[in-house]
């Protein structure tokens, strides 16, 4: 008889901590002690605490531990399965409570308190690759709902008066879109998840798809039925292996137990899922480059309209919705429109899965209500800034999205909201920066991406973006020049208004919201090449301090180009001129005489 | 699978199985001693017990069953302790069909079984 169940994150961030060797390692320390009959080993998707894996629940105590080695596991199975000693050295420790507050169950912690997970629901909780333990939490009963008690109309009623909006950044009423395309007659219609994740630093999607990937399949069923589809693609980026791996086991078992193919339920309705893989392309996660390259072709944008609900994939109407997005419908059938309203702002329902990174504690994935604080997502579930740095600025959305400063931290998040500060929602990527975070070099780094992800289909982003970043380049190496900024200014809002696609036309808003919030830093590396957080390496100022230097001789002779000089015994100095900044003489000297500014 | 039944037959069989993994306050907790003295008197079929008849009963995303270490009351063990909302109970020296009357008569009747209590010493 199963008394207890130990849980191993499998998500990709613990695998590539070695989850799976400690899963090895716990099911042989088992057997040693004869407790396999009593204990079951589950694996499951990501619990969103990534910076401290490999994470292991044992239930039903809900134990929490963390950065659990190999070596832990005897010790694991020998204190807490056996005699019920809970270790407490490898619990997770709340870093807002100083004292060892005794063992944390998972609910406890800070972390997972102010969560409230609808789209994770099942992940870290359920085995992702045993069908019948999604069923166990109520997985497929929605399908069975919609196909034996709810006509197609009704369907889409529930979905517009939930009031969810796309979760892949663009917020479009799902609804609204379901009913677009159930408005087209066609003899072939599609269903289309964009899986192809791209943003730097996001992680929702995979974790969802790691994680439960039946819930998506569930909610594409729900959608073809709602809009007369009989054929899904899930557009899923070949960057994501386990992802893969998972989603092509659950639509085995799925089809096996007929909860797709023919006549499921015996309601007459057909569907079918197919995958389809991404090849690196960022631009591939805009919609009809998404689309386009599906269809065989290299992936470009089309102009809209015709949107895809009216002619989208092989020139159908077809439906296209984020993994995120998908995950929370079979709970909005299951559950009402009404419960879903319940949660959220006024024009954002629901929850937002976001992927915290960046100079915070608690690197990982959380899922909040929207209406949650910036200030409550960075120092409440976050954990804070590590070091006692000073928050300055969190980046959402990604390369498309703007930096909330800190004087916006108590911001609620939602669509409308995060777009009136100049920033957007976005897909769900926030990186969180410090004191010692350049904007320049952040706007930099974006824009670098978006420029090297663009397709070349249109001018404005083709040629435009490259002269921006040429511009943002020339800046951070102490080449800015009067006027550099309002250039900026001027050729981002023109490429906003032109540009053929999401890439392009968002592609300006790092740069145009750090001058919008940090236009000081831009000035002072313009007019005074000088670098406030000492990131920008050529325009570091490095100096030796007289009162430190012994006189040595050494970073004079390790000095590249000889920008050093002195006499023994006696203080040395940097020829600013001809210094290059490369760092060596700092590295070198054994006083600590050497400073960079 | 054609029907909604075979559904619900499912996922009724699995419910048990991952009911375990309920989070949240359960009201009611069996706390079994499982330190040395304890394992050495024969805690471990106690706790099985019920964990079994606890599943049995369908309770087993309301009542937590789980081990502690050390009592102190070394020479009383098994030793449960029993947490429900109105208190706690700590019965001694019980037995695997003692475990089995604890679960029909206390936890699932409500009724402590007093002879079983550390207080009939």
């Amino acid at each position: 008889m199963i008394r207890s169940h130990v849980l191993i994150c499998a998500g990709s961030g613990c695998t590539s901590s070695k989850s799976l060797y400690v899963k090895e390692a716990l099911e042989k320390e088992l057997v040693r002690h004869h407790l396999e009959d009593e204990i079951k080993v589950v694996q499951t998707g990501c619990f969103g605490l990534c910076a401290l894996g490999p994470i292991m629940i044992i239930y039903p105590e809900g134990t929490f531990y963390s950065m659990v080695t190999v070596e832990d596991v005897p010790e694991i199975v020998e204190e807490h399965l056996l005699k019920g000693r809970v270790v407490t050295r490898l619990t997770y420790k709340d870093p807002a409570k100083e004292e060892e507050s005794g063992p944390t169950s998972l609910s406890d912690t800070l972390f997972f308190k102010k969560q409230k997970r609808v789209a994770l629901r099942n992940c870290g909780v359920i085995n992702p690759e045993n069908i019948d333990e999604y069923i166990a939490m109520d997985g497929y009963t929605a399908l069975g709902k919609v196909l034996t008690e709810m006509t197609p109309e009704q369907v889409i009623q529930v979905i517009k008066d939930s009031g969810l909006r796309g979760r892949g950044g663009g917020g479009f009423p799902t609804g609204m879109k379901w009913q677009f395309a159930a408005n087209n007659q066609a003899d072939q219609k599609y269903v289309v998840c964009n899986a192809d994740e791209g943003d730097p630093g996001a992680f929702m999607d995979r974790s969802i798809l790691e994680g439960d990937p039946h819930s998506v399949l569930e909610a594409m069923a729900i959608a073809g039925y709602a809009i007369g589809a009989n054929e899904g693609y899930i557009y899923v980026r070949a960057e994501y292996p386990i992802a893969i791996q998972r989603l092509q086991i659950a639509i085995d078992q799925a089809r096996k137990y007929n909860l797709l193919g023919k006549n499921i339920f015996n309601s007459g309705f057909d569907f079918d899922i197919y995958l389809r893989f991404g090849a690196g392309a960022f631009v591939c996660g805009e919609e009809t480059a998404l689309l386009t390259s599906i269809e065989g072709h290299r992936g470009e944008p089309r102009p809209r309209p015709p949107f895809p609900a009216v002619k989208g994939l092989f020139g159908k109407p077809t439906i296209i919705n984020n993994v995120e997005t998908y995950a929370n419908i079979p709970e909005i059938i299951n559950k009402g429109a009404e419960w879903f309203q319940a949660m959220g702002t006024e024009k954002s329902k629901g929850t937002k899965v976001f992927a915290l990174g960046g100079k915070i504690r608690h690197t990982g994935l959380v899922e909040i209500p929207m209406g949650t604080t910036l200030r409550e997502i960075v120092y409440e579930i976050g954990g804070g800034i590590p070091g006692g740095k000073k928050f300055k600025a969190a980046q959402t959305g990604g390369p498309s999205g703007g930096c909330i400063p800190a004087s916006l931290i108590d911001t609620p998040v939602d669509y409308d909201t995060l777009t009136a500060i100049g920033s957007m929602m976005g897909s769900g990527g926030l990186i969180v920066m410090d004191e010692d975070n350049c904007m320049v070099d952040i706007a930099k780094f974006f824009l670098r991406f978006t420029v090297d992800e663009s397709c070349g289909k249109c001018v404005p982003c083709r040629i435009g973006t490259r002269r921006m970043l040429e511009i943002l380049d020339r800046i951070t190496e102490g080449k800015g020049e009067e006027g550099d900024i309002e250039k900026l200014e001027e050729m981002g809002y023109s490429i906003k208004a032109t540009a053929l696609c999401g890439l392009g036309q968002t592609a300006p808003n790092p740069v145009l919201s750090t001058i919008r919030y940090f236009r000081d830093e831009y000035e002072a590396h313009i007019k005074e090449k000088r670098c406030p957080a000492h990131v920008c390496k050529a325009l570091a100022q490095y100096s030796i301090n007289p009162e430190l230097c012994k006189g040595c001789s050494l970073c004079a002779k390790k000095c590249p180009v000889g920008a050093i000089s002195g006499e023994l015994k006696k203080t040395y100095v940097i020829d600013v001129s001809k210094c290059i900044k490369c760092g060596v003489c700092m590295e070198v000297c054994k006083f600590g005489a050497v400073e960079k500014k | 699978m054609k029907t909604l039944a075979e559904l619900a037959a499912i996922r009724e069989k699995m419910k048990d199985k991952v009911a375990l993994r309920e989070e949240g306050s359960a009201a009611t907790r069996i706390v079994v001693g499982m330190a040395t003295c304890g394992i050495a008197a024969g805690a471990r079929p106690v706790l099985n017990t019920f964990v079994e008849e606890v599943s049995k009963a369908g309770l087993l995303d309301k009542v937590m069953v789980t081990q502690t270490g050390c009592i102190g009351i070394c020479q009383y063990e098994p030793v449960v302790e029993v947490y429900t909302p109105s208190g706690k109970v700590t019965y001694v020296k019980v037995t695997p069909e003692k475990a089995k009357r604890i679960v029909e008569e206390h936890i699932k009747g409500g009724k402590v079984i007093t002879e079983y209590t550390i207080g009939n010493k």
